[in-house]
């Protein structure tokens, strides 16, 4: 863990040193099953930023009243309400995404990353840290999710930003085809499954060589 | 709370602690009900609008020229079409001659709950396309239904109660010549079942649908 006060080290541990999806492998159901394109990680990976972050101030700044035998049932009120907000946000604001998300939007919810950040941290620390956490750890999961969207697309259809009018609107950007059709593979949800697992290898791999590279500098 | 600890007995805390759940609560409700009432009109504008874009994606090559949403038909329960709510039939016209028409109707049977349907039929009784409107499918596998995700829906069209053969309107796990989807066959057959279903409503009916008044409600049996 790095610094846990700073303002940065908070970021970069949501997102590097304890991301949700890579490093504590939370919230694993809606991360594989939605990240088929870009645009689907990207819609969901900002509706978990803006509930994760929301619960987080809203447990936050209510900890003080949340008895210790009625937290978990406070949790689950606070994020489903939440979900609920936002799930009709999107039906209203954004209905072919909505569709294209189907029910993950309301399993939100279930997202065990949501509750675990309400558990750890925004139940004993202060709305303003909570803040940053929350959005440190949503944005950690949201990169993921689009990062994972991006390569399967890409694999998969052969296409980049495929569809992205669904969440911004208008025709400009509506992604680039770069080949016929791709590797089915990829689309299905071992494709998933591999990209998620090259994800933290990859994650470790470079930990790893910073490590050496850190230790070969002190052993000079 | 600067109350010392109790031990046994009737306990104060239990009490209040309800109450501060009752009070989260009702927040939390009122919190969803305020944006459900922000949110409905343009929701239900958005539905009709998706509605509207998908009934006319059924009838691609038809020619028509009547207002579809003025020409909706409610068949109330209990009725012949699949489903257990009230169905909406659209009467298709072309300079008042009927040439086809929207059925949307409830598969109740689905792996994880009903599905809705679009199912397009024209006037000679062959299906013009049919649509997934709602599922709650299985992502992957049952979800490959809606047109988004896979092209299997797409094989109803041009299908009729003589093509293929009566007996063999099933899928082909259950002897019949309609391909299911793969790991799917819950799914398929019911969605193979409401689209026959529906062709034996339209084939027994069809006058009566034409003849209806819009929003009329009961087309008898």
């Amino acid at each position: 863990m790095s610094d846990q006060n700073s303002i940065a080290g908070r970021l970069v541990d949501g997102f590097w040193h304890h991301n949700p999806g890579l490093v504590q492998l939370l919230g694993l159901c809606p991360l594989l099953a939605v990240t088929s394109t870009f645009v689907n990680g990207l819609g969901l990976g900002l509706a978990t930023l803006v509930v994760l972050t929301m619960s987080n101030v809203l447990v936050s700044a209510t900890r003080r009243w949340i008895r210790n035998e009625i937290r978990i049932p406070m949790y689950v009120l606070i994020i489903a309400s939440l979900v609920t907000c936002i799930e009709l946000i999107f039906k209203a604001g954004f209905p072919a995404l909505d569709r294209s998300l189907g029910i993950f939007i309301p399993l939100i919810v279930t997202n065990c990353a949501i509750v675990a950040r309400a558990e750890v941290f925004a139940s004993r620390n202060s709305v303003a840290s909570s803040l940053l956490d929350g959005l440190a750890m949503g944005g950690g999961f949201a990169l993921l999710l689009c990062a994972l969207g991006f390569v399967r697309e890409l694999v998969g259809h052969g296409s980049v930003f495929a569809r992205l009018d669904l969440l911004i609107g208008g025709d400009v950007l509506n992604g680039l085809q770069l080949l016929d059709g791709g590797f089915l593979l990829a689309l299905l949800p071992p494709g998933a499954f591999f990209a998620l697992g090259l994800a933290v290898a990859g994650k470790n791999a470079i930990d790893q060589r910073r490590r050496e590279a850190a230790g070969f500098r002190l052993s000079i | 709370m600067s109350e010392p600890v109790r031990q046994g007995g009737a306990n104060p805390t239990i009490m209040q602690s309800g109450l501060i759940l009752a009070a989260v609560a009702a927040i939390c409700t009122t919190l969803v009900a305020l944006t459900f009432n922000m949110t409905r009109d343009r929701i239900a504008a958005n539905e009709q609008a998706f509605l509207e874009q998908s009934l006319a994606r059924v009838l691609s090559g038809i020619s028509f020229n009547n207002d579809l949403s003025a020409s909706a038909l409610v068949v109330r329960v209990p009725h012949g079409l699949p489903g257990k709510e009230n169905a909406i039939i659209y009467r298709v016209l072309n300079d008042s001659a009927p040439v086809a028409a929207l059925f949307v109707v409830t598969a109740t049977d689905g792996f994880t709950g009903p599905i809705k349907l679009l199912i397009g039929i024209d006037y000679d009784g062959a299906v013009t396309g049919v649509r997934a409107l709602e599922h709650k499918e299985t992502p992957g596998i049952g979800a490959l239904i809606d047109e988004n995700r896979s092209d299997w829906i797409y094989q109803f069209a041009g299908t009729s109660l003589n093509a293929p053969e009566r007996s063999a309107w099933a899928i082909r796990r259950d002897g019949g010549e309609i391909d299911q989807l793969t790991g799917a066959s819950v799914t398929s057959r019911a969605i193979v079942n409401a689209v026959n279903q529906t062709l034996l409503y339209f084939e027994a009916n069809r006058d009566e649908i034409f003849t209806a008044r819009a929003d009329s409600g009961n087309t008898d049996e």
